[in-house]
């Protein structure tokens, strides 16, 4: 019935996809934060109905009855207040405690961890692999605790893995490190949460987690692209990992940047009036020094790639981009 | 049933003694002060209401709905915090209710310092001046947070932002120079400490914040401006600063702000139940210390907003057991309101439905607050819409229900017009149901994986289909909750029109402003020469003649 | 001579109301105590307003002690400690104002005020002095911007790069035994230079907006004095300038030796 409403009405009732109805599926087995989390809920869920049930109470009760003054009741009672400061102290002691302990888990990264790095810039995540090859996604062996050394190019991110139940700011002059352990092969989101401009929404990368085989086999395979794949191909894949998606289309839309389409050895107008046509060396230049030529109507925005891209990647890059006719 | 007298207002009151414009603008009187404070702050959230509706119905569905890009989202996200935040909740009450009731509730002829509250009135002016001028400019689109570098480096006008916040800062910090003065050097013969009514404890404490926290504010925002034009890095890593520097000093003030923010109303809702209730404030001594402690321990916190912003874990620890800790008086204020109404007499007149709508809200905003105050917890919620739902649970739930409690209550008082009792109740059910259904999806959606200040959530929907349905649900409510502060605003304005005029003390309240023509006169009457408890109720009795409560001897 | 005594609790001694009591008050001591108090917080605002300053001080010197190791030489000690010598004796003659104002001596408290009002355009010379120092060997932090925004002949660096004159810094390092620096270990002082110069600036600039400030208002107390406003009856004002002052005092107390003369 719904599907007959779309796309007006989304698909899926309102419980959809998950186990429990607070909390989205969980990656790891028994994450420490749900039972904090379950916790919490149940202690401020009967607090709650006490203080409510209690007022609605109160107002039915004691409604005012005309002709009928209010009872004579105290207006102060030390033993009454010492237990309902003392008691709810003890109760917040608990959680309190009890987020302490699982938070003290959660950061404190076990030995022999898989080591990856991560750096984040506006607006894609790269993650950098043992073997040097750089992804735009997150692929992790499952059953293995991992971490992730983390930095920023530019402005502070945030990265947060919902179904690993792991966030951590991610900021620029510094590294930052958070570490999980992925127990259930799949899929799952890898979002930004620390608000970075524009395209802030848009900051999404995927973690995929592999059997230890199936990681290695990808590994190889992937990092060996540029030699396997025409130069074009490779150049796509580049484009999509390096984050170059995220602002430049192929299809002529104008993003955050220009599209690519069909911009090879065509003159490209540009800000202070003068027009370059886009050969190889402007395109070089637009991925190492991106502010030294802005194109009229675009706003100077976009980050170096110089240390994060090979030459021989800006050759695929420059392949692919005459490519998009 | 009663005879309504609507013949026109007293000749004679403040609002017409003395006459023409120049005695408004340049007035030393509190109470034509505090009205137009009411005014301007009206306006504001106005203003901030429409950029809250901006939000919403672009929020609706998953893609562009009504704005194209992120790049505009993230300015009506902007200004709809800083509005709300610096032009609307932090002055609201102290600014206009406390402008207008704390000399009277003394028995004082006008606060301590009458020339800086003008200058307040105009500092506020200014910094609204400020903020249209942003507008005009093409807003700003740092989040209300301003945190660095982002906003170091954006093209938006965040140097008009800052300095209107700066010339904001300032005009909160007289007002609460002038409280605390006026608290302290200025109660009549009789009212000791313990003697004053508890919403002035509720300014004592909201001015110590006022004073002690807005300094550190406006030295992180010059700073801010400085970084931008000249340089100097202190918080860009790129000018050999720190960004996490800018986040404490940020929140140094800005989480005590939050308690500028509640303790008015928290003392609004105590005479309000009191009031309603016909019955003496129970644990007058703890809900007057709790506001101290909640002014004092809210200090000693700001860390918690900074659990995964890479700060030390003992560190963070620490802050998150103070967190705990400030939670306490909060619930004693509010086990003390649930004892006064106990074996009372309680009415649903429009001040106490507000009232008793915000220990609800406000009851869901501060426990919400203990999942955000667990380490654990807090990094999974942590920027999400949890966090949004929980603190417009707090401030708008709790603050803003607050401030129409005392708008409801003061308002005969100060314009000498009564309103209809049943529109207000409507509008209050109109506001809950509204608020409800706006922010507790959102609380949904948070957890299960829906970040704040996100323009597009499409990629989000193949793991969680649900989010529509509930932004659908949220937009809803937030139409039916603005309707319900348009039904508000229309209540109150038509009292003006056809209202019958308002007796001395409709509500039979013991505290002293009740004890003047409604409105006052331009000379404030002095102090009685024996000063009473402002919560005995025993003698009142209501005149069917007048409207009004009298105290029988 | 009689002692100066606080303003009485009754109106006035003769019974009449003062022509200097407010209309909201009920006393002279009333509204002098409520001047006392609300000044009194007003100064702890100052104190919150440049303890932020002083704790970023304290962050970057905990973090980063590099920082600090080159930025005194770059300061004038000597005007540094006349600028502190004549701030305290301000003070003095301030307080002395004070005293004169309450004991109804209206030629001294004249001239006092206008000897401390001298003090601080003293001060305000002197920091001019350093400060077109640091102007001349490009030392401002944004100085290329502010250059800018008075003549737009000279187009703002897109990124506001602190670059002193090589040749001046060079000269004043090699003076202090730091000589042959490579190009490397050079940027590396500069940078850290740069980041001790904003730090400078931002403390001495504010509180020279504060010295202005200061010397506004005792310019305005100078004026009531001449007119003989000010006497036993009612020295509030020059009480409460008082107070301002000895504060603005006392955070170049703490300033000069946390800039000047730490290493």
């Amino acid at each position: 019935m719904f599907d007959a409403l779309h796309p007006i009405w989304p698909t899926g009732l309102p419980f959809a996809q998950t186990d429990g109805f607070w909390l989205p599926d969980a990656a790891a087995t028994n994450p420490a934060m749900d039972r904090v989390f379950n916790l919490t809920l149940v202690i401020s869920s009967l607090l709650f109905a006490l203080v409510v049930g209690l007022m609605v109470l109160f107002v039915v009760r004691y409604r005012r009855r005309p002709g009928m003054p209010p009872q004579k009741s105290a207006a102060h009672n030390l033993l009454l207040e010492i237990t309902w400061t003392a008691i709810p102290l003890l109760i917040v002691g608990v959680i309190f405690y009890q987020g302490f302990v699982a938070f003290m888990q959660m950061q404190t990264a076990p030995p022999g961890c898989y080591d990856l790095r991560v750096t984040a810039r506006q607006w894609a995540w790269q993650f950098i692999y043992p073997n040097g090859h750089v992804d735009e996604n997150l692929h992790v062996p499952a059953g293995e605790p991992v971490r992730l050394t983390m930095t920023s190019q530019d402005v502070i991110h945030g990265l947060w893995i919902p179904a690993l139940r792991v966030k951590q700011d991610v900021v620029p002059g510094r590294y930052a490190s958070l570490w999980f352990q992925a127990d259930k092969v799949g899929t799952y989101d890898l979002l930004c949460t620390q608000f970075c401009g524009d395209e802030h929404s848009n900051m999404l990368s995927t973690v995929v987690v592999q059997t230890r085989k199936d990681y290695e086999a990808w590994l190889k395979d992937a990092a060996n692209y540029l030699k396997t794949l025409p130069p074009a191909e490779a150049g796509k894949m580049l484009y999509q990992r390096r984050g170059c998606v995220q602002c430049h289309s192929i299809d002529g839309t104008a993003g955050t940047g220009p599209s690519l389409k069909g911009i090879y050895g065509k003159p490209q107008q540009l800000n202070n009036g003068a027009a370059v046509v886009a050969d190889d060396n402007y395109i070089r230049e637009s991925i190492l020094e991106p502010q030294a030529k802005i194109v009229a109507g675009y706003q100077p925005v976009m980050s170096t790639y110089k240390g994060l891209v090979s030459d021989d990647e800006i050759t695929a890059l420059i392949e692919f981009i005459k490519s998009v006719k | 049933m009663s005879m309504t007298d609507l013949s026109p207002m007293p000749s004679k009151s403040y609002l017409t003694d003395p006459p023409g414009l120049r005695a408004w603008l340049l007035t030393q009187d509190h109470k034509r002060i505090g009205l137009m404070f009411l005014a301007l702050i009206s306006t504001a959230i106005g203003l901030g209401a429409i950029f809250g509706l901006l939000i919403r119905t672009e929020l609706t569905l998953p893609g562009p709905t009504i704005v194209s890009s992120g790049h505009i989202y993230n300015r009506l996200f902007t200004l709809h915090g800083t509005i709300m935040i610096f032009l609307f909740i932090i002055p609201s009450m102290p600014a206009s209710f406390g402008n207008y009731v704390l000399p009277l509730m003394l028995g004082a002829r006008d606060v301590a310092f009458p020339r800086l509250n003008l200058a307040s009135l105009y500092l506020y002016a200014g910094g609204l001046v400020f903020f249209l001028l942003v507008l005009v400019f093409g807003g700003v689109d740092t989040g209300w947070t301003f945190y660095t570098p982002y906003s170091t480096r954006t093209a938006a006008p965040v140097i008009l932002a800052v300095v209107g916040v700066f010339i904001l800062g300032f005009s909160s910090i007289f007002t609460g120079i002038n409280f605390l003065v006026t608290i302290h050097t200025m109660r009549p013969a009789g009212m000791d400490w313990f003697r004053m009514p508890l919403f002035l404890w509720a300014l004592y404490g909201t001015a110590i914040i006022q004073v002690l926290a807005t300094p550190v504010l406006a030295i992180t925002l010059l700073l801010l401006a400085a970084e931008r034009t000249l340089g100097i890095g202190i918080f860009d890593p790129a000018l050999g600063g720190d960004p996490i520097l800018f986040q404490h000093f940020f929140w140094f003030y800005s989480h005590p702000a939050v308690y500028i923010m509640i303790l008015p109303a928290m003392g609004i809702v105590t005479e309000v139940i009191s009031v309603f209730s016909r019955k003496h404030i129970f644990g007058y001594k703890f809900i007057a210390y709790s506001s101290l402690a909640i002014a004092l321990i809210g200090f000693l916190v700001w860390g918690h907003h900074m659990f995964v912003s890479s700060q030390s874990p003992l560190v963070g620890m620490i802050f998150s057991a103070l967190t705990f800790a400030v939670a306490i008086p909060s619930a004693i204020k509010v086990f003390n309101w649930l004892a006064t109404m106990y074996k009372g007499s309680i009415t649903l007149a429009p001040p106490m439905c507000f009232a008793l709508i915000f220990i609800f809200l406000f009851g869901v905003g501060g426990l919400t607050g203990l999942f955000l105050g667990a380490l654990a917890i807090d990094v999974h919620v942590h920027d999400t819409a949890f966090v949004v739902a929980h603190f417009h649970y707090t401030m708008a739930g709790g603050a803003l229900m607050g401030f129409l409690a005392g708008l409801y209550y003061w308002w005969p008082k100060i314009t000498g017009r009564m309103y209809s009792i049943a529109l207000g109740q409507i509008a209050a059910l109109t506001i809950f149901i509204g608020f409800n259904l706006t922010y507790f999806p959102q609380f949904i959606i948070g957890s299960r994986g829906m970040p704040r200040r996100y323009f597009d959530y499409t990629r989000l929907l193949e793991a969680h289909p649900e989010f529509t349905f509930y932004q659908i649900l949220s937009t809803i409510g937030g139409f039916l909750l603005v309707g319900g502060l348009v039904l508000v605003a229309f209540t109150l304005l038509r009292s003006l029109v056809v209202g019958p005029k308002a007796s001395q003390n409709p509500w039979g309240a013991a505290t002293l402003e009740w004890q003047c023509d409604s409105p006052p006169p331009h000379q404030n009457a002095a102090a009685p020469a024996l000063v009473g408890d402002c919560y005995d109720f025993d003698n009142f009795q209501f005149d069917e003649k007048t409207r009004s409560y009298v105290k029988l001897p | 001579m009689t002692e100066p005594h606080p303003p009485s609790t009754q109106s006035n001694d003769d019974g009449h109301p003062s022509a200097h009591l407010a209309h909201h008050f009920n006393t002279p001591r009333q509204q002098y105590d409520s001047a006392r108090l609300g000044m009194w917080i007003f100064l702890m605002t100052e104190v919150l307003f440049f303890g932020g300053l002083f704790c970023a001080y304290a962050v970057f010197r905990a973090n980063n002690p590099a920082i600090f190791v080159d930025g005194h030489h770059f300061l004038d000690k000597p005007l540094g400690a006349v600028n502190t010598v004549v701030l305290i004796f301000s003070s003095l003659t301030m307080a002395l104002a004070v005293r004169a104002a309450q004991l109804g001596r209206r030629r001294s408290l004249v001239g006092l005020l206008t000897v401390t009002l001298l003090c601080g355009l003293a001060f305000l010379g002197v920091k001019a002095v350093e400060y077109k120092h640091k102007w001349d060997h490009h030392m401002v932090p944004g100085q290329a911007r502010i250059a800018y925004w008075f003549s737009h002949e000279a187009a703002p660096e897109p990124r506001k790069e602190f670059r002193p004159e090589e040749t001046y810094v060079r000269e004043r390092l090699a003076a202090e035994g730091f000589e042959s620096l490579t190009q490397a270990e050079y940027t590396e002082r500069v940078e850290h230079l740069g980041t001790f110069m904003g730090i400078y600036f931002s403390l001495t600039a504010l509180h020279a907006v504060h010295v202005i400030a200061g010397i506004g208002v005792i310019f305005w107390i100078l004026i009531g004095a001449i007119r003989g406003r000010y006497g036993r009856q009612y020295f509030t004002p020059v009480d409460m300038v008082g107070l301002y002052w000895h504060l603005v005092d006392m955070i170049w107390i703490y300033l000069f030796p946390l800039l000047y003369l730490i290493h």
